[in-house]
């Protein structure tokens, strides 16, 4: 519903100024011009983006993920340690953890939900602080590889696509810790309150 | 020679010996995630199509540059061009439409220019907030989500920042 929203909002927002703006031609061809540098621009990316899925798959299909997993046990068991109190709840977190960092977005999502659901039983519908903190570690980005942005790259005629890695590497890292932070800040002040 | 060119030919065949290493279907693994990369392309193309039309409607009519020009003096404080609000007030809501948008600033810009690097690392460092927040609390059945939106926000806008910081830093301006 949001995208509807956005989307009916911006045609909208578009009509009105290219009418008050005298811009109305170039609004117009600009619709169709848009539409057909979609399909251009899923092209051009889509070898790049079908390579790098290929190589995540290798990654877990030779058990790459389930290391990863298991490196992640201690770290995770600090920061969630209710939640590691469970082992299928640790295993799922584990799981989740390492899809996401190589980028495997469909395979993160059901292993998060299933960590979810095992960490909201008996709640009454109201999240848990760790379970708040499982959601807010998943609406960050923690990918080592960003595949899908290195194809855009290379799609926009970029020879050195990857180029941008540590400047992710260290953006992750700093949205990562400041959502851990708030998360743990604003659990704080509930606790006081309740 | 430098550190991004070895990356990719040294991961390619160190995943291949590896895979070989643990007696995997390197080939078949490849070729079957190969297939779900043209799935995830086949359901972004739709949206794509839909977002880029919007984006270059309302950049055509000058809608953008006027809302621009609005948050320009914060956003310049921050060290943050004004051409990438449209992109951080897309992020947490869609991803297909991030993309879109992004693309669009890459081939405007240029991919190696400051606001097409800052773009593609605000890319890569956040995540389509809202749509994970519905998707995990949904199915778990959850309705007070407390501080987790307000925390998730937070995650974002510090990605958004050190985007333009991490370029900066790794590129120089």
């Amino acid at each position: 519903m949001a995208m509807t929203w956005v989307w009916s909002g911006m045609v909208i927002i578009s009509l009105l100024f290219g009418v008050l703006t005298g811009t109305l031609d170039a609004v117009a061809s600009a619709a169709l011009e848009g539409a057909e540098s979609a399909i251009e621009l899923s092209l051009s990316m889509a070898g790049i983006l079908c390579l790098w899925s290929g190589v995540m798959e290798i990654m877990h299909v030779c058990g790459l993920s389930q290391k990863l997993a298991n490196l992640f046990h201690p770290i995770l068991r600090r920061l969630l340690p209710e939640a590691s109190r469970d082992p299928e709840t640790l295993a799922a977190v584990s799981a989740n953890v390492s899809a996401n960092l190589l980028g495997l977005g469909n395979a993160a999502t059901p292993l998060g939900i299933q960590a979810a659901r095992r960490m909201a039983q008996g709640c009454g519908g109201v999240a848990s602080n760790e379970l708040c903190l499982l959601v807010v570690l998943n609406t960050a980005s923690i990918q080592l590889l960003p595949a899908t942005v290195a194809s855009l790259r290379s799609a926009s005629g970029c020879r050195t696509p990857f180029d941008i890695l540590p400047s992710v590497w260290l953006a992750s890292i700093l949205s990562v810790a400041a959502g851990l932070v708030a998360a743990k800040l604003l659990s704080l002040r509930d606790r006081r309150r309740t | 020679m430098n550190f991004s060119s070895l990356i990719i030919p040294v991961l390619l065949a160190g995943m291949a010996l590896y895979g070989m290493g643990k007696k995997v279907d390197v080939y078949g693994a490849l070729t079957h995630g190969a297939e779900e990369g043209l799935s995830v392309l086949l359901r972004i193309i739709p949206s794509l199509v839909g977002l880029l039309t919007a984006v270059s409607m309302f950049r055509a009519s000058g809608a953008l540059e006027w809302l621009a020009a609005l948050c320009a003096p914060v956003l310049d404080w921050l060290g943050i061009p004004s051409e990438l609000l449209p992109l951080m007030l897309i992020r947490p809501v869609s991803g297909s439409g991030a993309l879109a948008v992004a693309s669009d600033l890459m081939t405007t810009y240029g991919p190696d220019s400051y606001v097409g690097r800052v773009a593609s690392v605000m890319l890569g460092s956040t995540e389509t907030t809202f749509y994970t927040i519905a998707v995990y609390f949904g199915s778990a059945g959850i309705h007070r989500t407390r501080h987790t939106v307000p925390a998730a926000l937070t995650a974002d806008i510090a990605g958004f920042l050190a985007s333009a910081l991490a370029v900066r830093l790794f590129f120089g301006v």
